[in-house]
């Protein structure tokens, strides 16, 4: 019987079972960005350890980096005094860090691919629940807790326990302005947002072998907001294409070798996987999310839940928690809903494919005089090529403020915030209550296009009217 | 690492109704721009505890009669969302040293074992009829008794399970595993090197 992309990953990761029956696990790579990591390096000085392996450590600032201006020292001095410590934490224990001088700082799920880090077949950890997106290259890569990031610095291990395996097929042809975002809010909204428990998923299908690497990444990014801890594509011609000629990718024969290597690590067509889930590609819309949830999702041209859909009290009081908070009224259309920010930016939807395509559509359109639009893009590199491209101007042409790489309005630990219960169109990945900073601030989740278009209406639109797709 | 055995954790007990209560509403991330976790406690579940002026909302962790609670009741995918350790850190500062509910997200669980909070698994109803007797008498007193797989109340008792490796840990006083990981070197050396990680 064959093995699956994770077995084999686990098989070849795993050190030894430890005490509680848990797997001492190993991790070839860790991320490490300013908001989890300087907890674990303050552990690291008490008990007097180093880090065990350096060179396996990569390290950048995301999180609190304002995107208006870049200029140290920065105006919030807690979110300065978090930068300092990571600058001196990767200077003691010899970390690689790519810090805002080096032109190569982004989000942590950006630069992870970008610079060849993240390659098929290996472990990452980092202290973000997001680290999800670097399965795109059929690596084995997930969240961990401060405490679990000190053991990975201290050891490049960690207890884990196994996943089961659900294989998440979509075949079929996308319907015209239906994109990633779509596909993964719409499986989301299928298994729910804790129907992932315990799983890793594999997405598999026609659909995701045509995608891009970029593309790719937007999907399994969201795997942890439907429960599962890691979700992965397997590595194939695509992948390796992405990875040539990047800065940290194996290259002359090491490269032709790395490449045969990776092959190995896709799940062999014999295997069993513990739950396969089959979707119709043509079956999936533009997709909105309405609520505090992200499989709180439909179509956008359906109508908000109403409290009478609910299947039993639980589901009622959920709906009617959410449409409270989201202030918006039960069983009416979501197009049409006011928007007041629109974000289009993050570890989900901030990459240059993202600005391409939301850049063939505003062109020669404006934004709505009602609408604060953000741009942001994910690392600096992305900044530089958009720049090369002219997209920069074709966004801000439209009304859109281009920004410096960081996270952004995504979760607000930097002064990109929502103010008050403002509504935002945004293509980040949450939209749990106060996500966007504001503890009564709205998030709407959609594709970069659909914030376009809503950015554009001044209100939720359908993107394939607003723009004749 | 010697660390203490945790059986079973008794207290009193209170309710944070709601499926899928995420990090960010456990500890709004705005509370995170700190570089130690001591001050945290103060800011749980704080957006929806109090008014953007700083006063009480309606909220059970704002009821005196549950004050000093230390046992967490909730609902399913409790602490979904961000792996921010941040969250348990900010709710054991709060009081709280065991968690009850019908599921947890996964990242949230592993980090309150390694923090030796347990969290256990109980059907809905079991939690309902709980949380029916903590509203009506907030003096209960509850027993979370990790090695027996239990929660015990006045003279009620229903199941409550761990995963059996967070069980393990955290009633062989485990919970922390930076020790066992450590002994480990040198198996680690040699398969970064078998992976072909050059040291």
């Amino acid at each position: 019987m064959g093995k699956t992309l994770f077995a084999k990953v686990w098989d070849s990761h795993a050190v030894r079972t430890l005490s509680n029956g848990q797997t001492q696990f190993l991790i070839d790579t860790h991320l490490v960005h300013e908001v989890t990591s300087p907890q674990a390096f303050g552990m690291l000085r008490d008990l007097g350890l180093k880090v065990a392996y350096p060179n396996r450590t990569f390290a950048t600032v995301d999180h609190i980096v304002p995107t208006d201006s870049q200029v140290a020292p920065f105006a919030d001095p807690l979110a300065e005094e978090m930068i300092q410590a990571l600058n001196k934490n990767a200077q003691e224990f010899g970390i690689t860090y790519f810090s805002l001088a080096t032109g190569k700082q982004g989000i942590v799920h950006v630069v992870g691919p970008e610079q060849g880090i993240t390659q098929p077949g290996t472990t990452i950890a980092c202290g973000d629940s997001h680290t999800a997106t670097h399965g795109a290259f059929g690596a084995i890569a997930f969240g961990i807790g401060t405490t679990q990031v000190r053991d990975v610095l201290a050891t490049q291990t960690m207890a884990l326990n196994p996943m089961k395996v659900r294989r998440i097929n979509v075949n079929g042809k996308l319907r015209p302005g239906v994109y990633a975002k779509d596909v993964t809010l719409h499986i989301i909204r299928l298994l729910g947002a804790n129907g992932g428990i315990g799983h890793a998923y594999e997405y598999g299908g026609n659909v995701f072998d045509e995608m891009t690497m970029e593309e790719r990444m937007t999907v399994c990014n969201m795997a942890i907001e439907g429960g599962a801890r890691c979700g992965y594509i397997n590595p194939d011609d695509t992948t390796f294409a992405y990875l040539k000629g990047r800065p940290y990718s194996p290259t002359g024969e090491a490269w032709d070798k790395a490449v045969a290597q990776w092959r190995t690590f896709a799940s062999d067509a014999d295997c069993v996987y513990d739950d396969v889930v089959n979707i119709k590609a043509e079956d999936i819309p533009p997709t909105v999310t309405w609520g505090v949830s992200p499989d709180q999702a439909i179509a956008v041209t359906e109508n908000v839940p109403s409290p009478d859909d609910a299947k039993n009290d639980v589901q009622r009081a959920s709906i009617n928690e959410a449409l409270a908070y989201m202030k918006l009224p039960a069983g009416k259309p979501i197009k049409g809903t006011k928007v007041d920010v629109a974000f289009i930016g993050s570890c989900t939807n901030g990459r240059l494919s993202d600005f391409r395509e939301v850049a063939k559509f505003i062109k020669g359109k404006k934004v709505n005089p009602s609408v604060k639009a953000i741009a942001v893009p994910g690392s600096q590199i992305v900044d530089v090529l958009a720049r090369q491209e002219g997209l920069d101007k074709v966004f801000t042409e439209a009304g859109f403020e281009w920004r410096g790489a960081g996270c952004s309005m995504c979760l607000a630990m930097n002064p990109d915030k929502l103010i008050g219960d403002q509504l935002c169109a945004s293509s980040s990945n949450r939209n749990f209550k106060g996500r966007q900073g504001s503890p009564t601030g709205r998030t709407v989740l959609m594709s970069p296009v659909m914030v376009a278009a809503a950015a554009i209406n001044g209100s939720i639109a359908d993107a394939r009217e607003v723009f004749s797709i | 690492m010697a660390l203490a055995k945790i059986t079973s954790v008794s207290g009193r007990a209170v309710h944070v109704p709601g499926a899928d209560i995420d990090t960010d509403r456990i500890i709004p991330a705005r509370f995170m721009k700190c570089v130690t976790f001591d001050g945290l406690g103060e800011f749980a579940f704080y957006d929806v505890r109090k008014n953007e002026d700083g006063s009480d909302k309606q909220h059970p962790l704002n009821e005196p009669r549950f004050k000093g609670a230390s046992i967490l009741l909730a609902d399913s995918n409790f602490g979904c969302g961000s792996s921010r350790e941040h969250a348990p850190q900010a709710l054991y500062r709060f009081g709280f040293r065991a968690v009850i509910a019908q599921s947890f997200a996964e990242i949230f669980f592993g980090n309150c074992t390694t923090l030796g909070i347990p969290c256990v698994i109980a059907s809905e109803a079991d939690i309902k009829a709980l949380s029916d007797a903590v509203n009506a008498d907030p003096t209960l007193e509850v027993t979370v008794d990790v090695a027996n797989d239990q929660v015990r109340y006045g003279d009620k008792s229903f199941k409550a399970s761990s995963a059996t490796t967070a069980k393990e840990a955290l009633i062989t006083g485990h919970w922390d595993p930076i020790g066992e990981l450590l002994e480990a070197k040198d198996d680690v050396a040699s398969k970064m090197k078998a992976l072909g990680w050059a040291a």
